[in-house]
């Protein structure tokens, strides 16, 4: 008989290998599956993992959109990370990115055309304003009505989609753009323009921030009394409870610190990569970061290396899809596969497979 | 504007046909939150049962194979979720939203061939006697035999959960899964039952959608439905009962929107189509600060045996 | 599926040959497409897809094709088609509105690669943009449908609201009324292009309000399969034929056909004479086609709609010809005067008769 049997401590050895493992399970199986399209796996395989770094023709492009695509991902999981740990599921990132985005790129229009180099920082703090303003909702209606987060935090995507739609085609719409919807093209306007810091490095502020956010949360859970007693509530609620821990305010700063982590990341995304709001700017960067999140086991070196993986399996797909033909879909069933095989063998962290009867002792 | 042209009695049937697919999907994840489960995925489940029955409705010209097919995939699917989350213990969040991400790649590859092309759908089955009713007749007794299975369902599974030793059982696994493993319930076996139940029910929820409402297979044809269903869940506080009137509102307000487009009232389409996740926010906060939440105790959490 | 293979082989060619492949192959041109949907959408990307395959074939293999399905228009649309520039494309075609500033941006960091923008109104030396005059369509599609309807309710499922959609409901409108002056026009909006159960649920809600004629411009064949079940509705097919449908309850319909203009638009790159120009082509060069007009419309009508498609082809009649008003009453065109492209282009207003408000 097969069993799982709880370890004293969670292995140290499986917490290092299990993402490789899984990686490497994700390329045996994924690689079955492009052969059974008709691709040769091992050229769809190096496609994706290796044609975006070092590729001759397409790597000096692709390497810096690693970057452009792992900035987003990187800083919303680093906020999620956090609640999560104390057990807070706030699952409505998507939301918070895209008000975060609206409020952010609605204050810099509203200055047109100014190119004063206080609108960017402006525009900063109201996008980190909206996605925080986006997350007291059910912050507020966990803490006094006892409201699930999971839930609310989601419906509230869907009215950010709505008020998306609205305000491309209505209030944000540009009022030169022959009545097509979409905002004015931050591109076109240096003063709110998020351009890249060095050309050609894909390293511009939304990046900057995503790195600083990792470092911040490092220090936070590592180092100060708040990231123990948000880790306390994760694991042991009533211990933390007796320690003086309140619940509320965990819960207030751990969907705050998403909230605007979110926010920021729509705002640079906004002004940066996408360079306007249209009804679909929202690329489901918010849902993607929980999968980065934990693919990065809520660590934020982790979160940093995760939001990388996931940057170099998309950018990967996209090349495969070009030069291969593979279908898109088959990249994403591709990283569904990757996150299942690091779920799955992430028990072997806590638990040991033992093979027999049940030693008596 | 001239709500005269709005025809009640077309509009309550539309209802009922535009509920039927969320309906299906919802009373199933009720079974397996109920259970003490919480599986994001029922988009990806729904997807893939769209695609499969209507792939095996093409093939076999029969519908009805057709929707038990979309109930086989839906449940194979849930088997990995319920695989991963049961025996490996992995987390049920990161795990349901894996699923959703899985079906729809999954579906989307299945379903090229498939594309553009039309399927048999289901014909309208008129109860007899009921269907010759004045007014009501024509409202509710004549749909397909999917919308009628769908309430029989609901039926069904409140009376399972309400009336039998198994469905006490399960409530108490939801509920306590320590205590009720200490009486001797196994505890994996039977969540891992409500979620293959819930599988497949989203399986036939998709299948609604691709063989009879809409009915032809596009990729991403569920687009949000099955988050929709988990909503509806929430809304209903996990009562078989409020599932119904859930998935009826949701279905409702959809309609009813397009149908005042229709008739030409100025209606703000943007804050119609948020007004129904508004609404399941607002009850959400209702019955949370009545104190009854009626959410599993155990809902989400996961269960080994040496804990 | 066989069109998948056959597209793995050549990009697997070209891949292997890599860098060198352009040189050793001198003349054969590389073209690319982005698209917004899946081929299959059996609208809008299925016709755009479909060019592309006629053209591959007219080129006999002195031609590669390469595309890229469901590019969001996001931030996704400016790596693809950077992409798409990298692996070694000549010409590119962005068959959506919303790749407009992505084009643009591409095209300033490849000069020596061209491309083509669908929709839109921004210009390079290296791009240009094309779009056809559906609206021709649209009127053709409407007399039909003031002759049909027998309740004087046509339903419109529109799309987006932008200048191209308020053309065809107007389009539409005018050439109902004028062969129907008790015409009423019901307008449902569903702020996306490509949704079938939504577009399922419009068609069905404007049925039930008494609309026996549907008009969509929306790409999937979800309203004809409403229709159908309806019964005794009429509808027509968009952006393609749709002809599975016919003949009953789809009686015509508009189809895009961009396949001469990337045969044209590919020949000049061979030959090195391609110029960025902005083309509005409409039924006159088969662009626009009208499609098949079925047995369930009266020899008359069918006739009478031949008859306005040649007008219109030859030049004779413009569908926006004065008197006309704006909706509010205000005078728009004189008595024969003649609608210019600027104001159609920007056209965000409806025509007088029209019960509606355009959304915004």
């Amino acid at each position: 008989m097969i069993r799982l049997e709880k370890r004293p401590q969670p292995s140290q050895l499986w917490t290092a290998i299990t993402p490789l493992v899984a990686v490497l399970l994700t390329m045996i199986v994924g690689g079955l599956m492009f052969a059974a399209l008709g691709t040769d796996p091992l050229e769809a395989i190096r496609t994706i993992f290796w044609d975006p770094l070092f590729h001759d023709r397409f790597a000096s492009f692709s390497r810096p959109q690693l970057l452009v695509k792992a900035g987003p991902l990187v800083l919303i999981a680093i906020g999620l990370s956090i609640g999560f740990r104390a057990g807070i599921w706030n699952i409505g990132a998507e939301g918070q990115y895209i008000i975060g985005a609206i409020c952010g790129a609605a204050a810099g229009l509203a200055f047109y055309p100014s190119e004063s180099v206080l609108i960017f920082p402006l525009m900063i703090l109201c996008g980190a304003l909206g996605g925080w303003l986006w997350a007291m909702i059910p912050a507020v209606l966990k803490t006094r009505f006892g409201t699930n987060e999971i839930l609310v935090s989601l419906m509230l995507v869907y009215v950010a989609q709505n008020i998306l739609i609205s305000v491309s085609t209505g209030l944000l719409r540009n009022p030169e753009g022959m009545g097509f919807p979409g905002s004015r093209n931050f591109k076109q306007w240096d003063a709110t323009h998020n351009a890249e810091i060095f050309a050609n490095t894909g390293m511009h502020w939304g990046v900057v921030a995503a790195l600083i956010a990792v470092i911040a949360a490092y220090v936070l859970m590592a180092r100060h009394i708040q990231g123990f007693n948000i880790r306390l509530m994760g694991e042991a609620p009533r211990a933390a409870r007796f320690s003086g821990v309140n619940p509320a305010r965990i819960v207030f700063l751990c969907l705050g610190i998403a909230g605007v982590l979110a926010g920021m990341a729509g705002l640079f995304e906004v002004t940066g990569p996408a360079g306007q709001i249209t009804g679909s700017f929202n690329a489901g960067y918010g849902f993607t970061a929980i999968i980065v999140a934990f693919l990065g086991r809520l660590h934020p070196i982790g979160i940093l290396l995760a939001g990388l993986l996931m940057a170099l399996t998309y950018i990967g797909g996209e090349l495969a899809q070009l030069t291969l033909g593979v279908p898109g879909a088959s990249i994403q069933l591709f990283q569904g596969m990757l996150l299942f095989f690091l779920l799955g063998l992430d028990v072997f962290t806590n638990y040991r497979l033992r093979i027999g009867h049940k030693e008596v002792a | 504007m001239d709500l005269s042209s709005i025809n009640p009695v077309l509009l309550v049937a539309s209802i009922m046909i535009s509920a039927t697919p969320i309906l299906l999907a919802a009373i199933g994840e009720m079974v397996v939150e109920k259970s003490g489960v919480l599986n994001l995925g029922v988009e990806g489940m729904m997807i893939t049962g769209a695609v499969v029955g209507f792939a095996v409705a093409v093939n076999t010209t029969s519908p009805g194979l057709g929707f038990v097919a979309a109930a086989v995939a839906g449940a194979v699917l849930s088997l990995t979720f319920g695989l991963l989350t049961q025996f490996m213990l992995s987390n049920q969040v990161a795990t349901g939203l894996g699923l959703t991400l899985a079906g729809l790649g999954l579906s989307s590859l299945i379903g090229k061939p498939y594309e553009g092309i039309k399927s048999p759908t289901l014909p309208k089955f008129e109860i007899p006697l009921l269907s010759d009713l004045p007014i009501l007749g024509k409202m509710l007794f004549s749909h397909d035999v999917m919308v009628y299975f769908s309430l029989l369902l609901v039926a069904a599974v409140w009376a399972f959960l309400k009336y039998t030793r198994a469905g006490l059982i399960l409530r108490a696994v939801g509920e306590s899964h320590d205590s009720a493993h200490a009486l001797g319930y196994k505890v994996v076996y039977i969540r891992l039952f409500a979620i293959l139940f819930g599988g497949a029910c989203a399986g036939l929820g998709g299948a609604y959608l691709s063989l009879v409402r809409v009915p032809q297979w596009t990729e991403g044809m569920t687009a949000g439905a099955g988050w929709i269903a988990l909503a509806i869940v929430v809304f209903a506080s996990w009562r078989a009962g409020r599932v119904l009137i859930g998935a009826y509102l949701f279905g409702g307000v959809t309609v009813l929107q397009l149908n005042l487009q229709a008739a030409g009232a100025n209606v703000p389409v943007a804050l119609l189509s948020a007004s129904p996740y508004l609404i399941t926010i607002l009850v959400l906060v209702v019955i949370s600060a009545r104190g009854a939440h009626g959410a599993p105790a155990s809902l989400g959490r996961s269960f080994h045996a040496s804990n | 599926m066989l069109r998948r293979t056959l597209l793995t082989t050549a990009a697997l060619a070209m891949t292997l040959g890599g860098a060198a492949f352009a040189e050793s192959h001198g003349e054969e041109i590389t073209a690319g497409f982005i698209y917004i949907g899946p081929p299959g959408d059996g609208g809008w990307t299925y016709e755009h897809d479909q060019a592309r395959q006629k053209m591959e074939a007219h080129f006999e293999g002195k031609v590669k094709t390469v595309y890229q399905e469901n590019v969001p228009e996001s931030a996704d649309a400016e790596r693809a088609i950077t992409q798409m520039a990298l692996s070694g494309a000549n010409i590119i075609f962005t068959t959506s509105f919303g790749y407009m500033d992505p084009t643009l941006a591409v095209a300033e960091k490849f000069p020596d690669v061209k491309f083509e923008h669908a929709t839109g109104y921004k210009r390079a030396d290296n791009v240009s943009t094309y779009s056809a005059r559906f609206y021709e369509g649209r009127a053709v599609q409407g007399h039909i449908a003031g002759k049909m309807t027998k309740t004087n309710k046509i339903g419109y499922i529109a799309s987006v609201p932008i200048p191209e959609v308020i053309r065809g409901i107007n389009s539409a409108y005018i050439h109902a009324k004028k062969v129907n002056p008790d015409v009423e026009f019901s307008i449902i909006w569903l702020y996306t292009w490509f949704d079938p159960a939504k577009e399922a649920d419009a068609a069905r809600a404007l049925i039930e309000n008494g609309a026996d004629v549907v008009l969509q411009h929306t790409d999937s064949t979800a309203p004809q399969a409403a229709a159908k079940e309806a019964g005794n509705v009429i509808t027509f097919g968009q952006a393609s034929d749709m002809s599975d449908y016919a003949p009953m309850p789809r009686v015509s319909s508009i189809i895009d056909n961009w396949a001469p203009y990337y045969i044209e638009r590919v020949q000049a790159v061979i030959d090195g004479t391609w110029e960025s120009t902005d083309t509005w082509d409409g039924i006159s060069t088969g662009m626009v086609e009208i499609g098949e007009i079925s047995d369930a419309v009266p020899a008359d009508v069918k006739a009478e709609a031949l008859a306005l498609k040649d007008a219109i082809a030859a030049g004779e009649y413009h569908p926006f010809t004065g008197p006309l008003n704006k909706q509010d009453g205000s005078p728009w065109l004189a008595e024969g005067e003649v609608a210019d492209d600027g104001t159609l282009a920007g056209m965000n207003f409806y025509v007088e008769g029209i019960t509606a408000e355009v959304p915004n």
